[in-house]
């Protein structure tokens, strides 16, 4: 009892991050019809931002919440920064292409960040310094980290706050208007290029945030870091309902409890294949996941 | 073509084959090539076989796969272990060693159609699922496949695991290599002027529309991924046991399949003698950038994407777009006697290349 309810603890810190990075994929699919592949690459560059923020800042050996929060918003923005500027020079000059194009656009992005992360920072790990001492809470019999407590409780508050911002603000209604047809959207007066701009931001910004709560809690970051995780966080996207705020939250947190519940069988070395195996099943199943609802397509 | 032509043909083939071979494998007379160079030849031909094979799911079809590398894999481990395991067996049928005369002819071909077999059944598990949906989750599916394959693999003693499938023979020679890629290329060509062909176009251009004209769009999808599985299958059972190049899990990966597609990309996505254009140029080409390769760990790759994305933004349809070069271009170019009727790609103005088709969300 103990051992199960400690594997659901670490599947949902693990599936809070998941969550963070399908969020991500959702908004960018809902608002443009595109996986956008490097989202997970972003995701690496804001663990490698918060790496040479908390580094310059001197923050190995002096932990500190208040400057673990400000270095965390500095990744974010960076990120935020890249993503928009990813979006503006390599998805919009292929935006009216065939979505194909598009999607050979966003592989080639990924690689771009993956190897060019390699040239600039070296394939060898780095080690993440510790911006807030390591802390273990027990409960019962149960054992968590402020770490991965911290995990949960940010996804929680972000998917709540972006919740409020998709259905509460003004840029969220022109999301949801773009989402729902862009040329329309433009013809009311929609600034268009402009959502899908902020849509990257915000999105790439919960990338870095997850990024460094990652960071924080396995301290090994590298340039690849990104590549498997990115993926798993899209079946997530795909579970929960691509599209759907909630659903990439539950998805995240689905593939995140599977994955460690499989961890702790005798085929922890198949820990990589569940999510796809999920993927197919789901496609074969219900193709618009838990939350989507199925759209008919017309010429 | 009259069947005794066609004969004639295929004897003039495999004799042409055959005089390569000898050729690059052991020389003539006093003339031996630079093994090294021989190596790059035979990787040549393999690249062929892939991106061709490839092209015609990704080009004809216009789906998009990136798992090639996984259906390789699932090819080239079932192939060489039917060499290794039962090669000696099957030599002996009629009396010969693996390594050498009837028996390698039969090995081999035995062990080919082993890794056809295997990777098209593997093609078509991923491709039932996977091609009753549109567009992008293929390429996620495929792409999550190759790993899976990997992974399980990495878990099979029997062929090495993750240290790689060291027991392989190297029976693979310029003969086979070329044999495979002359027939994949004929393979393609025939699809794409048959009903078959004609009905991927159709779903290329537009899946709906050429459902609702009564194409069996799922139909063919899934049997042109099968095909172009068992292809790629083909080439990995070559590839697996080319001479001094054990078969290791970590080369198969989703890096491998991205340099096919990126061959596909660059020559042109839909047209044959761009696939074969584009393998050609990105295997001789690291070849040439080897030693600053060495220097700079990665750059190929970011080389690669580059070439990728300004590819997609300047230039989307590659070098050939979907043209086809063949004798009678070269004779209408000339302004001799070439009949204009007999262009290869009648659909190349109905391509999808041309025409936004990207769907807004008037759904």
């Amino acid at each position: 009892m103990e051992t199960l309810l400690q594997q659901i603890i670490n599947g949902l810190s693990l599936g809070a991050i998941y969550a963070l990075i399908a969020l991500g994929y959702t908004m960018v699919y809902g608002v443009l019809r595109l996986i956008n592949f490097a989202h997970g690459d972003v995701y690496m560059l804001g663990a490698f931002a918060g790496y040479f923020l908390a580094n310059a800042l001197g923050l190995d050996g002096h932990p500190s919440v208040f400057w673990a929060i400000l270095v965390t918003i500095g990744a974010m923005a960076i990120c935020a920064a890249i993503g928009v500027v990813i979006e503006r020079f390599a998805y919009k000059p292929v935006r009216h292409h065939p979505r194909l194009t598009a999607l050979i656009t966003a592989i080639g992005v990924s690689l771009l960040l993956e190897y060019g992360g390699q040239v600039v920072f070296g394939a060898t790990p780095r080690f993440f310094p510790q911006m807030i001492e390591s802390r273990t809470y027990a409960l019962g019999g149960v054992q968590i980290t402020n770490q991965n407590l911290l995990i949960i409780v940010v996804a929680v508050i972000v998917m709540f706050g972006l919740e409020y911002i998709v259905h509460r603000t003004r840029i969220g209604k022109a999301m949801r208007a773009t989402s729902y047809n862009l040329s329309v959207a433009k013809l009311m007066g929609i600034n268009t290029d402009r959502v899908i701009a902020f849509t990257f931001a915000l999105g790439s910004a919960l990338a870095a945030a997850g990024g460094v709560l990652v960071a924080l809690a396995i301290p090994r970051i590298d340039p690849l870091m990104g590549l498997m995780t990115g993926l798993k966080a899209f079946v997530a996207a795909v579970l929960g309902g691509i599209g759907s705020i909630p659903g990439a939250m539950v998805g995240g947190v689905l593939i995140g409890l599977m994955e460690t519940g499989l961890s702790a069988t005798a085929y922890s070395t198949y820990r990589d294949a569940v999510a796809f195996g999920v993927l197919i099943l789901i496609l074969i199943v219900r193709p618009s996941g838990i939350f989507g609802s199925s759209v008919v397509e017309k010429v | 073509m009259p069947i005794g032509r066609k004969l004639l043909t295929i004897a003039i083939v495999l004799a042409a084959l055959a005089a390569m071979n000898q050729i690059i494998e052991y020389g003539v007379g006093d003339f031996r090539i630079n093994p090294y160079y021989a190596r790059i030849i035979s990787l040549v031909g393999i690249n062929i076989t892939l991106a061709v094979s490839l092209n015609l799911i990704n080009g004809l079809a216009g789906q998009f796969s990136i798992g090639h590398a996984g259906f390789m894999a699932v090819g080239g481990y079932a192939a060489t272990y039917l060499t290794v395991y039962h090669g000696a067996a099957i030599a002996a049928t009629v009396g010969g060693t693996p390594m050498q005369g009837v028996g390698s002819l039969v090995v081999m071909t035995a062990s080919l159609v082993t890794g056809a077999v295997a990777a098209g059944l593997a093609g078509l598990v991923v491709g039932i699922p996977s091609l009753r949906l549109k567009g992008d989750y293929l390429a996620i599916v495929t792409l999550g496949f190759g790993e899976i394959i990997r992974v399980i693999i990495l878990n099979i003693p029997a062929v090495g695991g993750a240290t790689g499938f060291t027991a392989a023979l190297p029976i693979t020679n310029i003969f086979w290599i070329y044999a495979v890629a002359v027939l994949t290329i004929v393979i393609v060509r025939n699809i794409t002027q048959s009903t078959f062909g004609r009905a991927l176009g159709a779903i290329r251009s537009d899946e709906i529309a050429a459902e609702a004209m009564g194409v069996a769009t799922t139909r063919y999808k899934v049997l042109a991924f099968v095909i172009s599985a068992a292809l790629a299958g083909v080439a990995g059972g070559l590839w697996g046991q080319l001479f001094a190049n054990p078969l290791n899990p970590q080369n198969l990966n989703f890096v491998k399949s991205i340099e096919v597609i990126v061959m596909i990309v660059l020559g042109g996505i839909g047209s044959i003698t761009g696939a074969v254009l584009g393998a050609t140029t990105l295997t001789i080409l690291p070849e040439a950038l080897r030693t600053f390769d060495q220097q700079f760990p990665g750059l190929r790759m970011v080389l690669y994407a580059l070439l990728l994305i300004l590819l997609m933004i300047f230039r989307p349809d590659g070098i050939m777009g979907r043209r086809e070069l063949s004798l009678a271009w070269f004779r209408r170019r000339g302004g001799g006697p070439g009949q204009p009727g007999t262009r290869v790609a009648p659909l190349a103005t109905a391509g999808t290349a041309t025409r936004s088709t990207r769907d807004e969300g008037d759904g």
